[in-house]
């Protein structure tokens, strides 16, 4: 049991229903268009794999042949599965459309009644691998178990190399990771295709691909029983491709996926609309599949003021919190971001950690928290990093975090070493022993620091979110209220794969999962219209 | 005052120093003399172990305390100083307004696959680093920061149409040696687009760069670690504006 701040349940309430409502004309956004990348996700769940001799998937050759012929307005399902009465399946159609033999029309009549239902039957066949992957991970912790303590210890890796990556995985979950996460190759978000099989070579990181994803999968299984706990695998479901690899993770029994509403656009200056559109979708994915996103607020704080921008990281999780709800995601599943990020010069700067930290526990009680490190001011001095970071986990562990992503002493100097891994989770375990139950006896008083901190960042929340309803959220991303860049609708990577749905839009995918991952607050969206 | 010194522990001349390493063996004594072996290579005398931890499987973390053995003669060290005046962000814009008589154009962006805009947004963007303002506090100067990820051939075509005096490009990245890969493509693509008097100004920053190496890597200035927005400022009026009015 957390300490609990004097909120006022009704700015608290205000604070939602301001959400939704500047929410509400994205999810609009997000309901009238698709991207190339749905259209291929939805190839992908029909069980095209695959790569021509380029490296270039068939799903984006197949994809770019009927986008070309027929557009992806009305969706690519009908075209694709009327074209392939003719070929014995996708794979060969996927050739012959690469090689131009194929004209793609959008079926009428009797055709397109039996193209939707080869079309639907071939999706859930792919949904049924989801479903699957997501009662074997059910029956896999009934089995081995959770981890025995909160918060979960999250460990990154990252050589670049999948083969590299399995012994560091595996001795990170045996020093004591309850997640792992791998981290991507530099560069792979703004690619606008997925790789394929297992990769050697990446650039700070490793490709995510539908095989490394298996590999790893498999080999933490093993591991999960060597240390009787579940370990959890963490990729990222952003960039370019966020769809297609939201349905690879489902497919591939990922835990939890990093998916956060805006950080595309902020960070990697992908066009805006794209990426609500291919969010929506991905995290409807995610809500089938049970898994657990992780959104990005951490991001915020390293380029904006972590004291100054405290409100926004709140706005920012309101907005996340119903962009996902509208999507189908329970509570249970929103690892809603937040880090520990204050200068340290700045006086009072933990107090302010922990007011920051409790807000957010206070506002998302059964949300599973993501608890950031220092980054931002970690300097080349480890011995300095390493007191912050004890600082960190004792924040986390007082305000009852979620998931704890470990804090690394040589931050800003190298990628982990061994023994930076080990210095780190043997901090963590300090903390975490000398003071499991400290939460139960944190109290700060109603009228103190910590509590008039947290009710200034709601109030402040409060009214930066009037003024994103009055602009419209776009507006406010145009002009640069997150993490200080400036982004507008009509800028960035990857607008060119976004088309307004038509009237006859249809899409095998969409249809199964709008009908299965319904909204998770009605009220909120009635009140917002 | 001598200038031959040794590192400092607790008395003048004792040489000490500490450091910490991990050795691909399980710890048992074996290990543990593999590491004052490998100390006393180092230069270190009279090594001390003063910490020794098997971590994971087959491998030990050690801290090793000892003398060493190394002198450095301060005569012989070489850095490169720092050949223009420091300047405050008032001082910047009254030159540039009284002698250059147009705002300055500074384009800024992360290249090649390198997405880490820490570097490049602590000298552009307002908020600045170390408490001071970055460059577009700077009232004649106009900053373009183009962001992560940008491709070479658009960087200099956007060079061109902003008619940047100066291109400042940050690289964080440095696996396989990216940062300096990036650094020879982008030099190398400005001096085929343009001549050599039409050229901006290429500056670039990260923290692993050698600041010595700016004529090999074909850009007029490197800047690493602990560089603050007015010290990129000071530089590019010392040598966009008052070097280039003295040589006229």
């Amino acid at each position: 049991m957390t300490a609990e701040l004097p909120l006022d349940p009704a700015v608290v309430a205000r604070a939602r229903r301001l959400a939704a409502k500047a929410a509400q004309p994205v999810v609009d956004l997000a309901r009238s268009h698709t991207t190339v990348s749905v259209e291929r996700a939805t190839l992908r769940l029909a069980g095209l794999t695959g790569a021509d001799p380029d490296g270039i998937p068939w799903v984006n050759r197949l994809a770019d042949a009927v986008q070309e012929q027929v557009g992806i307005d009305h969706g690519i399902a009908l075209p694709v599965f009327h074209a392939l009465k003719d070929y014995p399946d996708l794979d060969r159609l996927a050739h012959a459309a690469a090689a131009d033999g194929v004209r793609f029309t959008l079926p009428e009549g009797h055709a397109a009644e039996t193209a939707r239902e080869h079309a639907r039957a071939a999706v859930l066949h792919g949904f049924d691998r989801i479903d699957r992957s997501r009662s074997r991970r059910d029956e896999l912790v009934a089995e081995i178990g959770d981890p025995p303590q909160r918060p979960w210890i999250y460990l990154i890796v990252a050589t670049g190399d999948i083969y590299e990556d399995i012994p560091q995985a595996q001795a990170a979950a045996k020093a004591g990771a309850d997640v792992i996460a791998v981290i991507r190759s530099t560069g792979q978000s703004l690619l606008d295709y997925v790789p394929e099989g297992a990769t050697r070579e990446g650039f700070a990181g490793t490709y995510a691909t539908g095989e490394n994803f298996r590999l790893m999968r498999a080999a933490l299984d093993e591991t999960s029983r060597e240390v009787g706990r579940y370990i959890r695998l963490t990729n990222y479901a952003s960039g370019l491709c966020m769809p297609e690899i939201a349905a690879l993770a489902g497919m591939h029994r990922l835990d939890m996926m990093l998916n956060d509403s805006m950080y595309g656009i902020l960070f990697r200056d992908i066009n805006p609309i794209r990426t609500f559109v291919d969010q929506r979708f991905s995290r409807q994915v995610h809500a089938r599949a049970g898994i657990i996103i992780n959104t990005g607020e951490d991001n915020y704080l390293t380029t904006a003021d972590a004291v100054d921008a405290a409100h926004t990281v709140t706005v920012s999780q309101l907005l996340n919190e119903r962009f996902a709800h509208e999507a189908g995601l329970p509570d249970p599943l929103l690892g809603l971001g937040h880090a520990f990020e204050i200068n340290p010069e700045v006086p009072e700067s933990f107090r302010l950690e922990l007011a920051h930290a409790l807000l957010a526990r206070q506002l998302f009680p059964d949300a599973p928290l993501k608890w950031m490190p220092p980054t931002k001011h970690m300097t080349g001095d480890v011995f300095r990093g390493n007191l912050l970071d004890g600082f960190f986990n004792l924040a986390g562990v007082m305000t009852g975090q979620s998931i704890l992503l470990v804090g690394m002493m040589t931050e800003a100097v190298v990628t982990p070493w061994l023994s930076d891994r080990d210095i780190a989770l043997q901090n963590v375990r300090y903390v975490l022993n000398a003071c499991a139950g400290l939460a139960e006896d944190f109290h700060p008083p109603k009228d103190g620091f910590i509590a008039n901190r947290a009710n200034q960042v709601l109030g402040e929340a409060v009214d930066l979110l009037e003024k994103i309803v009055d602009d419209g959220l776009l507006n406010a991303i145009a002009d640069g209220t997150f993490g200080i860049m400036k982004r507008p609708a009509d800028g960035g990577r990857g607008l060119d794969g976004v088309a307004k749905r038509a009237e006859d839009y249809w899409n095998p995918a969409t249809e199964e999962l709008d009908r299965t991952s319904p909204d998770q607050d009605a009220e909120p969206m009635e009140a917002a219209r | 005052m001598s200038r031959i010194i040794r590192p400092y522990g607790d008395t003048t001349g004792d040489g000490m120093v500490q450091l910490s390493f991990t050795l691909p063996v399980p710890h048992d004594k074996r290990a543990e003399g593999a590491a004052l072996q490998l100390a006393a290579k180092m230069g270190l005398d009279g090594a001390m172990l003063v910490h020794a931890k098997g971590i994971g499987e087959g491998y030990t973390f050690f801290v090793v305390y000892g003398a060493s053995t190394h002198l450095v003669n301060l005569d012989e060290v070489k850095v490169v100083e720092k050949d223009y005046p420091h300047l405050s962000p008032k001082e910047v814009n009254d030159a540039i307004r009284e002698r250059l008589g147009r705002k300055l154009c500074v384009v800024g962006a992360c290249i090649g696959t390198d997405a880490h805009t820490v570097g490049i947004d602590a000298i552009l963007n307002i908020k600045g680093v170390a408490g001071e303002k970055g460059l577009e506090y700077y009232r004649e100067l106009r900053v373009v920061n183009l962001g992560a990820q940008v491709a070479v051939p658009d960087l200099v075509n956007r060079a061109v149409d902003e008619e940047a005096d100066a291109v400042l490009v940050s690289q964080v990245v440095t696996q396989k040696d990216a940062h300096l890969h990036n650094t020879r493509e982008m030099a190398a693509a400005f001096r085929e687009a343009l001549p050599p008097g039409r050229r901006p100004l290429l500056v670039v920053g990260g923290p692993r760069f050698d600041e010595g190496a700016a004529t090999e890597l074909g850009v007029d200035r490197i800047f690493t670690r602990g560089t603050t927005p007015s010290d990129v400022a000071s530089y590019l009026v010392h040598r966009l504006v008052t070097s280039r009015e003295d040589a006229a």
